[in-house]
């Protein structure tokens, strides 16, 4: 497929220029050796735009792509197609040197804080490295980095302190407080909470909250958790197998879900609700994900679609508003009517 | 209440010699389960969940068990590894969360399932994979005669997952533990998974004792939920009395902890603040009364005996509560929630 003429802007996002705008964005990983070796399409022409301020959630189960869409945006890989631009300059193909200014605007928070942090170093270190690396001296990093602590809710004098001496939560706040230090615009978030307890979750997703709108930061939000992402996003793009089946402004994607697949997703989640939980209606899906070693032609979905028809097992639908006006998209030939 | 329960579990309590000192991950469990029901129990990491369950299927070598665990009136604690031997697939088997690694990479599932039915009722190769086939087919496997062939490998994820199922079901047991089947799974092939265990359960009457973190899990397939927090129980009731008016200050947290599809959006989450508790050194007391918002409110002096006593379970309006400052059931307003989406 070839496109001579810019793809548009993304009009589930209407407004002025966005902070970072991700265009046709795929990556080919090249398949292993041994006789099922074929190259594995991770993500298909993936796009999106998120503005300043704003947080985009990205959802969908293992293996559609989510946490190599938001690797290629801060570049720990580099695309094999599309582009990622942050503040109007395409970066997906920049080199380290040229990236290095960047690593201070765009800033990432991993899902294991433990193995994320360095057990050698103390705190006071994790977080003064990257102010060192863009250039502060010792005593200015060292200051940031008590106020750091400070701000995300730890206790000052643990600053000395090493990571094996914190809770899986207290060690989140510490990494948060590291994407933090160099004042960063973006933040891509990769599952910053799913692997927290439950009564810990609630207190690293208010404080990003907090954060996002004390320091008007913009948030790639990457989960599976739709619960989670529906507390912290304004906006949410639905992954599956490579590609972006829905993306669209929370209340419309959650309260009136158009694809099938963002339908059963949603009907999938048990609630914490015996009574309402045991009447609801399920829209329980066939089979497990396939492959993106071999997708199926046509949708993707298809094969565990409950309203698959002829034209889904041939032709891949485009993603497109359902209705004229709607500032939602959907990838479906056939969209619920919502 | 007549029924003589499957399986009951009274002060159960498992130490751990650890180079720190002992650590006492179940601190005097108590529960019984009855054939036909399903017991979620419910804890984060640390909670003893798993002990609990490891302990009742003779799994913990190199700890210390004692109180006692009886399955039909006999008493588990004690038995020799052969005497387990016996019981463990015959009358209770268990399932993990990584179902690769309750399979063996160099047997097909077939050979797996049947080595059962061999070592447990002597039967004849041919018979034993015949029995396998049949439950690969109970389990929703399509084309059970051929994938009895294939290795583990050529499974996915949420496939597996019913292979082991198979496997742990092929002797009949009465008891089953789940601890977390469903939490490696994608939240599509969980709700797979939890139906599957709950057909199978009413089919067979069995015992479900079903380990897990999540609430959402527990709503969906538990009869009855037993909440634990530092290796002790904090509250036990029918799932509907758990989840309507639950009296430990501990299981209201959680519940209003938890960010939800049907809630909106506007307001923070009501987080608990601090975090689990360490068991190197428990306290003396109430396990979760450093985080417990009624502790705080209470006043100096019934704060100070939750610090310093610990509270025993005790019968609150049908709950079994472990709190010296429960909530009673008018006390904790329940909104019921708006209708699902979609």
């Amino acid at each position: 497929m070839t496109q001579d003429d810019a793809p548009g802007p993304d009009p589930s996002r209407p407004g002025p220029e966005p902070l970072l705008s991700v265009r046709d964005l795929s990556m080919t990983f090249p398949g292993g050796r041994g006789r099922s070796a074929r190259p594995v399409r991770a993500v298909d022409r993936v796009g999106f735009d998120v503005a300043r301020g704003e947080t985009l959630g990205l959802v969908g189960e293992s293996g559609c792509g989510k946490s190599t869409t938001g690797r290629m945006i801060v570049r720990l890989l580099e695309p094999t197609g599309g582009s990622v631009s942050y503040d109007g300059r395409d970066i997906s193909h920049l080199s380290q040197r040229e990236l290095r200014p960047l690593r201070r605007e765009i800033q990432m928070v991993f899902q294991d804080p433990h193995s994320s942090l360095n057990p050698r170093q103390t705190v006071a270190r994790i977080i003064s490295d990257p102010l060192l690396v863009q250039g502060s001296t010792a005593t200015d990093a060292r200051r940031r980095a008590t106020e750091l602590i400070e701000l995300v809710g730890l206790i000052p004098e643990h600053i000395d302190r090493y990571p094996h001496e914190f809770s899986g939560g207290q060690a989140q706040r510490i990494g948060i407080a590291r994407a933090l230090a160099t004042s960063p615009r973006l933040i891509v978030a990769d599952e910053p909470v799913s692997a927290l307890d439950v009564s810990v979750q609630a207190q690293i997703v208010n404080l990003m909250d907090r954060l996002q709108r004390e320091l008007s930061l913009a948030h790639l939000f990457i989960a599976h958790d739709l619960s989670v992402v529906k507390r912290v996003c304004d906006r949410v793009a639905v992954m599956y197998l490579g590609r972006i089946v829905e993306i669209g402004p929370k209340e419309r994607v959650y309260t009136a879900p158009a694809h099938p697949y963002t339908r059963s997703l949603l009907s999938a989640v048990p609630l914490p609700d015996p009574v309402g939980e045991r009447a609801r209606e399920r829209i329980t899906l066939l089979g497990d994900p396939p492959s993106p070693a071999s997708p199926p032609p046509g949708c993707t979905f298809h094969p565990r679609c409950p309203k698959t028809q002829r034209i889904c097992r041939t032709e891949a639908p485009e993603l497109r508003a359902p209705a004229p006006g709607e500032a939602r998209q959907v990838a479906c030939h056939f969209p619920e009517a919502v | 209440m007549a029924v003589e329960p499957l399986l009951s579990v009274r002060d159960l309590t498992v130490t751990f010699p650890t180079g720190d000192g002992p650590v006492r991950a179940v601190d005097s469990l108590s529960f019984r389960v009855e054939r036909g029901r399903t017991l979620g129990i419910v804890g984060e990491s640390g909670s003893g969940k798993s002990v609990t369950s490891m302990a009742v299927m003779g799994l913990l070598t190199g700890a210390e068990v004692s109180g006692s665990i009886t399955l039909e009136g006999r008493e588990l604690v004690g038995l020799t590894e052969r005497e387990l031997n016996r019981l463990r697939g015959r009358k209770m088997a268990m399932i993990f969360q990584d179902p690769l690694s309750s399979l063996h990479p160099y047997y097909t599932v077939g050979e797996q399932i049947a080595e059962h039915h061999r070592v447990h009722f002597g039967s004849r190769r041919a018979a034993a994979r015949a029995r396998a086939v049949e439950m690969l087919a109970e389990v929703g496997i399509p084309e059970p005669r051929r994938r009895a062939g294939e290795y583990p490998h050529q499974f996915s994820g949420g496939m597996r997952q019913r292979v082991v199922i198979a496997m742990a079901l092929a002797c009949e047991p009465d008891l089953l533990i789940a601890d977390e089947p469903t939490t490696a799974l994608d939240v599509t092939v969980q709700a797979q998974i939890l139906e599957l265990i709950a057909r199978i359960q009413q089919e067979r009457s069995l015992a479900v004792v079903l380990i897990t973190h999540d609430l959402g899990v527990v709503a969906r397939v538990a009869h009855d939920v037993l909440v634990m927090y530092g290796g002790r129980v904090a509250e036990q009731a029918s799932v509907e009395a758990v989840f309507a008016a639950p009296a430990h200050p501990y299981t209201r947290g959680l519940l209003d902890s938890l960010p939800r599809l049907d809630d909106p959006d506007d307001a923070p989450l009501r987080a608990i603040p601090g975090n689990p508790p360490s068991l190197l050194a428990p306290a003396p007391g109430c396990a979760f009364a450093p985080r417990c918002p009624r502790a705080a409110l209470a006043g100096a002096e019934a704060l100070e005996r939750c610090e310093r006593i610990r509270p025993r379970p005790a019968a609150v309006a049908g709950h079994t509560v472990a709190c010296h400052l429960p909530l009673g059931p008018t006390a904790a307003p329940y909104t019921p929630p708006r209708e699902a989406t979609p």
